[in-house]
């Protein structure tokens, strides 16, 4: 590589994981856990943008309050497909798959994951999955809302609700074998001296999300067969003419999709904590409390999915039951922004782009989880949720936490996934154009929603039209703000300016080994002398390989 | 409706002011902590940015303060949490003696029934200061019965009963939406409901009168299906006798003791081997597929008039008004009576 003509400017690396073989069966084969991420990242940021432009598409319907751009049933399929895509194969998958297949095995100082195969046949499972959800959507899509409610889904619905039943069910397959992989990685390959509390944050986020993967994903499996079952046989699990009931769908899709919700932003909350210490040149301040906030979350969360049931026909002493469990899963998100926040404290801060997207992800992540406060109290809950109120308060979290952090983690470890440095100041102002974008789009949703506009509404009435113009507005707006990225990530990886081992003087072992590491990640397996985050004491020397 | 833009919707029924209060409080204690957490950020991007020579100060952490916003979220979070919880208790349960008004929705239809037999498809006439309590069942897929200016929301489920209840303040007409997808044309299935002086609903009431009350077409369904052959008030019936039984505790042949709400009566119809009276056979054939949700309404109306004093003389009630509802402890959940065996 010639990029160093500037005196001390880093070179590449000559050998790493990038340049190990070139042939299409050297990247489709690999078991290398960094080409693996490599390959989940293309995939899912394509369906990101299926997705983006299916809510684009959505937003331009709504800019009216008459359904004149699409018809009923087309609008229908958009709104569930984007629910589909965004949700099972970007939301889920995203952090995990991607930067933890990355970063998981670097972090704790192992060559690879525990089970490289597994972790290969876990992304071809993804991809049938999807593919088969693809095959869905072509022929026809499918209309039942990505909640998949019966008796509606398994009655009533006529399009493809098997064809992308079964390929959640598939891609729910790729997420357990992640989520054995990563526990089983993070039990038996740590570095020497790499103890439980010298783990990274991210690694703790991960241990605790991998948990939720692997108890969780069976019941949405075993729900998806009932319903596949229930629709092709009519064996009248979920139909009340034939005894069956209803709600027990939900209480299991629920029993899932609410942990899910952690899956998603559990993640993120480990990068944030990664971040926040890296540019503030501190150590996490609570560490503990940040780590077991994790775990915290990822029992709680197993314990209030009837929350989204209060209106539902549950009884009114479940229902009280569920509320209070409910606030109790709220505390361990509070202590984790408190202690990012505190992490500040007399820190010596910059504000580089993963920066910017750590204040994004704690501004809105703040405002979604105290809107999440308005929804688990009953009285609230029963005006406004089924409303637009709802679907802002978790595309707060969704949008404005986890994919904020996950463009946060893009951004930090980009030029330890390339070598190379992208445009910081056109990254600045993506970030900038991202949090005004979002704001504009899912802000007005909270009115609309007090207001009482129901979701999954095609046409609606007039009086609404003002605040979905702003949403509409916005929405155009942030998809400028999720393209640019796409741009200038690919320009940097062959014009960016070559970033050396470590670009931020950051803490944590993936810093100690070139950038792109090499296939086996470190030239010598490395010994942990000191706790996760020491930015007290000088970063050690890279050695070149 | 008011203004072309409007920000905060029109409250129009008793429990609205309610909801607004803990809505306007919770805003409140966001604000109060997006504040705190936002002037935090600030405060320290200002103060601790990155200068020459400047070093971070390490710090582990701190017991006090993990206590502290640990407990004081929790103590706020336990207060709206008896707040919420209060709020929907009161709203989920019907007071004593509300008119009642039935709702049989369908793809993509609200279809509604005034015991004094008037029906109407996407209206709903409701008198202005006194409860209502509406007992819904869907036909076909779930609905989600919706009045934004009267903060009342309930899903409507195909099999079973559930209720909500209102108390309109202001006359006018208000949205009332579908709000549980429901397919196609989920957001067609929206309606008006009109909140009336009870003069003007009287009047209303009197006009277009229909082919009689609830309970009298109840009653023709009685005869026509037979159900009077068994369920007959001498001794030597085959079924149980109906005469006054709504409200009351009913003995099981198993030993335990339901009941006799709507719920029970429309399983009794429909699955009448899940719960068998004491003293009786098995024998009654099921219902299911021969009566609709409206004709089970009608029965359970017709059931609920039969009193003691005259056997199965129709009762021309309006609106029975206190002992009928009132025998029964208004309970605010519904789903007891569809526990299958």
């Amino acid at each position: 590589m010639s990029t160093a003509l500037i005196t001390p400017a880093p070179t590449m690396p000559r050998d790493n994981y990038l340049n190990h073989g070139y042939g299409v069966r050297s990247w489709l084969l690999t078991t290398d856990h960094k080409r693996i991420a490599l390959m989940y990242l293309v995939t899912i940021t394509f369906f990101f943008f299926v997705g983006g432009a299916m809510a684009t598409m959505i937003r331009l319907e709504l800019l009216t309050p008459a359904g004149d751009l699409v018809s009923s049933d087309t609008y229908n399929k958009l709104f569930t497909m984007h629910g589909v895509m965004m949700v099972f194969f970007f939301l889920i998958p995203s952090i995990p798959t991607t930067l933890g297949n990355f970063l998981v095995p670097m972090m704790i100082g192992a060559r690879d994951l525990a089970f490289p195969k597994l972790n290969l046949a876990s992304y071809y499972v993804y991809l049938t999955g999807a593919l088969f959800t693809m095959y869905a959507v072509i022929s026809g899509g499918v209309d039942t809302g990505w909640t998949f409610y019966t008796p509606l889904s398994t009655s009533f619905a006529n399009t493809h609700v098997i064809a992308t039943a079964v390929g959640i069910l598939i891609a729910g397959f790729s997420s357990i074998f992640t989520g054995i992989n990563f526990i089983v990685t993070i039990h038996r390959m740590r570095a020497p001296g790499m103890t439980w509390g010298r783990l990274p944050l991210f690694i703790w986020a991960h241990y605790a999300t991998s948990l939720i993967m692997v108890l969780g994903t069976p019941v949405i499996a075993i729900t998806l067969i009932m319903v596949a079952l229930e629709r092709g046989f009519h064996l009248g699990i979920f139909d009340p003419a034939r005894g069956g009931d209803p709600l027990l769908f939900q209480h299991l899709f629920w029993f899932y999709s609410h942990p899910a919700v952690y899956i998603m932003i559990l993640p993120g909350m480990g990068v944030i904590s990664e971040i926040v210490t890296c540019f503030s040149r501190k150590r996490i301040f609570g560490y503990n409390f940040v780590a077991f906030s994790s775990m915290a979350i990822a029992v709680f969360g197993f314990l209030v999915w009837a929350h989204h049931m209060f209106v539902a026909g549950i009884s009114t002493y479940a229902a009280m039951v569920f509320s209070l469990l409910s606030y109790l899963v709220a505390i361990p998100s509070a202590i984790k922004v408190f202690n990012w926040t505190a992490t500040m404290y007399k820190g010596s801060l910059t504000f580089k782009t993963p920066m910017l997207y750590v204040f994004g992800f704690i501004g809105l992540f703040t405002m979604g989880g105290m809107t999440g406060l308005f929804l688990a109290a009953l009285g609230i809950d029963m005006h406004v949720t089924e409303t637009y109120f709802i679907v802002a308060h978790f595309h707060y979290i969704m949008v404005g936490g986890m994919v904020m952090a996950y463009m946060g983690a893009l951004h930090f470890w980009w030029p330890k996934i390339t070598g190379r440095m992208y445009p910081e100041n056109l990254a600045r102002l993506a970030a900038l154009i991202i949090f005004v974008g979002f704001n504009l789009t899912f802000f007005p949703q909270f009115i609309l929603g007090y207001l009482g506009m129901p979701r999954r509404y095609h046409a609606y009435p007039p009086e609404f039209q003002v605040l979905n113009v702003m949403s509409s507005a916005g929405a155009s707006i942030l998809g400028i703000g999720y393209l640019l990225p796409m741009i200038y990530f690919m320009w940097s990886m062959r014009y960016g300016r070559v970033a050396g081992p470590n670009p931020w003087n950051a803490k944590g072992l993936e810093w100690e080994t070139t950038s792109p590491p090499p296939t086996h990640n470190f030239a010598e397996t490395p010994i942990v002398t000191e706790e996760a985050y020491a930015y007290g004491t000088p970063t050690a020397e890279v050695q070149r390989v | 409706m008011g203004t072309n833009f409007p920000l905060f919707p029109q409250q129009a029924s008793t429990v609205a002011p309610k909801v607004d209060a803990l809505y306007f409080f919770l805003i409140a204690v966001t604000v109060f902590f997006c504040v705190l957490i936002f002037s935090l950020l600030i405060t320290f991007s200002l103060k601790f940015r990155a200068r020459k020579g400047q070093v971070a100060t390490q710090i582990e952490g701190s017991l006090p303060l993990e206590l502290t916003w640990t407990i004081i979220p929790l103590i706020i979070s336990l207060g709206l949490y008896v707040w919420g919880a209060n709020l929907y208790f009161e709203m989920r349960r019907p007071p004593l003696g509300a008119m009642e008004i039935y709702g049989v929705p369908k793809q993509w239809m609200w279809k509604f029934e005034h015991p004094d037999g008037h029906r109407e498809i996407n209206e709903l006439h409701v008198p202005v200061g006194r409860p209502v309590k509406m007992t819904m069942i869907s036909q076909d897929v779930i609905h989600s019965f919706f009045v934004p200016a009267f903060r009342v929301k309930t899903d409507v489920l195909p099999g079973r009963y559930t209720t909500a209840w209102f108390e309109a303040t202001t006359t006018g007409h208000y949205h009332l939406f579908c709000s549980q997808y429901c397919g196609t044309k989920h957001s067609a299935m929206i309606g008006e409901v009109y909140v009336m002086e009870p003069a003007q609903y009287e009047q209303w009431l009197s006009g277009s009168a229909g082919e009689g009350s609830l309970a009298s077409s109840g009653e023709k369904l009685f005869q026509s299906m037979a159900c009077n052959t068994c369920h007959r008030s001498d001794s030597g019936a085959r079924g149980p006798n109906l005469v006054g039984l709504f409200g009351k505790p009913v003995k099981l042949a198993n030993g335990a003791t339901v009941m006799a709400d709507e719920a029970y009566i429309r399983e009794s119809i429909l699955t009448p081997s899940a719960k068998i009276v004491a003293g009786f056979q098995p024998i009654m054939p099921t219902f299911q597929g021969q009566i609709n949700e409206e004709g089970v309404l009608a029965l359970i109306q017709y059931i609920k008039t039969m009193k003691d004093a005259q056997n199965l003389a129709p009762t021309n009630t309006q609106n029975p008004p206190g002992p009928d509802a009132g025998a029964r402890p208004a309970q605010g959940m519904q789903n007891s009576g569809t526990q299958k065996p």
